[in-house]
């Protein structure tokens, strides 16, 4: 349970990270926080000739207001996303996903960028950004490119970042005015994985639901968004009729695995009795009521 | 062999220098090179919290940190909480309420609630449970650490209380 030898690389600039990525030729890696990367050394499943620390690198450290949306860096740790005031008043949904993120110790140290790079499919924030249709900011020797948080996770632990590119930041473009949320997570123990997890947003016009987004995670190798459901709870009431279809939608888009933690059956009945309870409450968020 | 690096971190107060491989476990540091053996390593992969060091006033897993990362920082181990004849609040509040019986988890379990208490209002049962839910304890069951907690919750609370009034 000792890690293998590495080189070890403190990068003062993104430049220098980069730079050396590439020069790694895939034997390098980035340590962020170190709180999956860590492990997978202490176990051996790893062997990288080059851990490259991008702790000290000024500047990827930062939640900040982008119109009415917001943009965070990728050094931000999960403690800090958790417990900031912004995030609470613009993204409630977000502040509520993090608590649910490990403990304390691991969020104190782990990072958005490790979480999002590490891609991990019980992992919640990877689905948290394809619920807020967030983007990725990646760069690498030849500069910097956007990907939406929907085309970026390819499966299980499987990314469209490249050896030498580093997430350097995430956008998060801003919710219809007074969306209503909720967030739903079975693990467990308190701290452990989702087996299973579901969010929602759901936009009120007055006389019926405006925009609505469903997301699911630990139902599949990547987070899903449920565009089925989405489109048919649009402009409806949230009725019985409305929100059966919508679980329906659900059913028919999932395809769950059985692992040491949960059966496929399981995951599929919590994916659907979370679903539900996620509409509902951001249902009646929207329309100002107290779930 | 990697190269080694030189680091300066501060430990309990004390300013430490050292030459380490870059594969050091911040945890194997304390303990092997500084004979702070008062961190224990239970799993070496974030999972038992036996390993819990305050990092910059942050609680983190010392299993999951390399001691070439801890150049500059600064590291308390339970061994800055208080001796055996000056216990420190909390210390004292797992002695009076028995959240301890072989002590493994016990260095752990101080340094994570020393964060909660700093972090968290943890103004139910439920907010401690869930709070001390990454440290293990194969004794206890628990009850008698959240009872700890508990009471040094309330002595937090009125400190600020009175701190305010
Ligand atoms: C006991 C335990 C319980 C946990 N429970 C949960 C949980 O319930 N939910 C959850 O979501 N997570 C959980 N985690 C994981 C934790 O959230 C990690 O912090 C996170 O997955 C990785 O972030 P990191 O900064 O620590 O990344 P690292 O461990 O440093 O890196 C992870 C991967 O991402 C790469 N990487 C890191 N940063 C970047 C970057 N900026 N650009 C490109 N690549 C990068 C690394 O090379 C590595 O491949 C848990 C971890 C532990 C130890
Ligand atoms: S030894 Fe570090 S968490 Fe178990
Ligand atoms: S007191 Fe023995 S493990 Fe907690």
């Amino acid at each position: 349970m000792k890690p293998p030898a590495f080189e070890y690389l403190a990068a003062t600039s993104v430049e220098e990270a980069v730079a050396a990525l590439a020069a790694g030729d895939g034997e390098a890696k980035v340590i962020a926080g170190g709180q999956s990367l860590v492990p997978m050394l202490n176990f051996r499943l790893l062997e990288p000739a080059l851990l490259v620390d991008i702790n000290k690198v000024p500047g990827l450290d930062f939640i900040e207001p982008d119109g009415n949306g917001l943009r965070v860096g990728a050094l931000t740790r999960h403690h800090a996303l958790e417990t900031s005031e912004l995030v609470q008043a613009r993204f409630p949904v977000l502040s509520e996903a993090m608590r649910h993120v490990a403990h304390l110790a691991i969020r104190n140290r782990g990072t958005i960028g490790g979480s999002l790079s590490h891609g991990d499919p019980a992992a919640e924030l990877p689905m948290m950004a394809v619920l807020l249709d967030a983007t990725l900011v990646l760069t690498g020797e030849n500069g910097a490119r956007e990907m939406a948080a929907r085309d970026f996770f390819e499966g299980a632990l499987a990314t469209a970042l490249g050896d030498d590119e580093l997430v350097t930041e995430i956008r998060i473009p801003a919710l219809p005015a007074g969306s209503g949320w909720g967030f739903e997570e079975v693990a467990q123990r308190s701290g452990d994985f989702a087996m299973a997890a579901t969010a929602a947003t759901v936009s009120f016009d007055g006389a019926a639901a405006g925009e609505v987004r469903l997301a699911l995670m630990g139902v599949g190798e990547v987070p899903l968004r449920i565009d089925a459901a989405e489109t048919s709870l649009s402009g409806s009431m949230f009725d019985e009729t409305a929100m059966d279809q919508a679980v329906a939608a659900v059913d028919d888009a999932i395809d769950p695995m059985s692992d040491l933690h949960a059966s496929a059956d399981y995951r599929r009945h919590l994916a659907k009795a979370l679903t539900r309870r996620v509409l509902q409450a951001a249902w009646q968020r929207a329309k100002g009521e107290r779930p | 062999m990697s190269a080694r690096h030189e680091i300066k971190l501060t430990v309990n107060g004390a300013v430490r220098e050292a030459s380490v491989e870059p594969r050091l476990l911040l945890a194997d540091f304390l303990r092997e090179n500084l004979n702070l053996t008062g961190t224990h390593v239970g799993c070496e992969h974030g999972v038992c919290g036996a390993c819990t060091v305050l990092m910059d006033g942050g609680s983190v897993r010392s299993c999951l940190c390399f001691a070439v990362q801890a150049d500059g920082a600064e590291i308390e181990t339970v061994e800055s909480f208080g001796g055996m004849d000056e216990l420190s609040p909390l210390q004292q509040k797992f002695r009076e309420h028995h959240a301890l019986q072989c002590g493994f988890c016990t260095p752990g379990m101080l340094v994570t609630c020393t964060d909660l208490l700093e972090k968290y209002p943890l103004a139910t049962d439920d907010e401690i449970r869930e709070g001390l839910s990454g440290n293990i304890c194969r004794c206890t069951g628990y009850e008698n650490i959240v009872r700890a907690m508990r009471a040094a919750v309330t002595e937090r609370d009125n400190e600020r209380h009175e701190a305010s009034s």
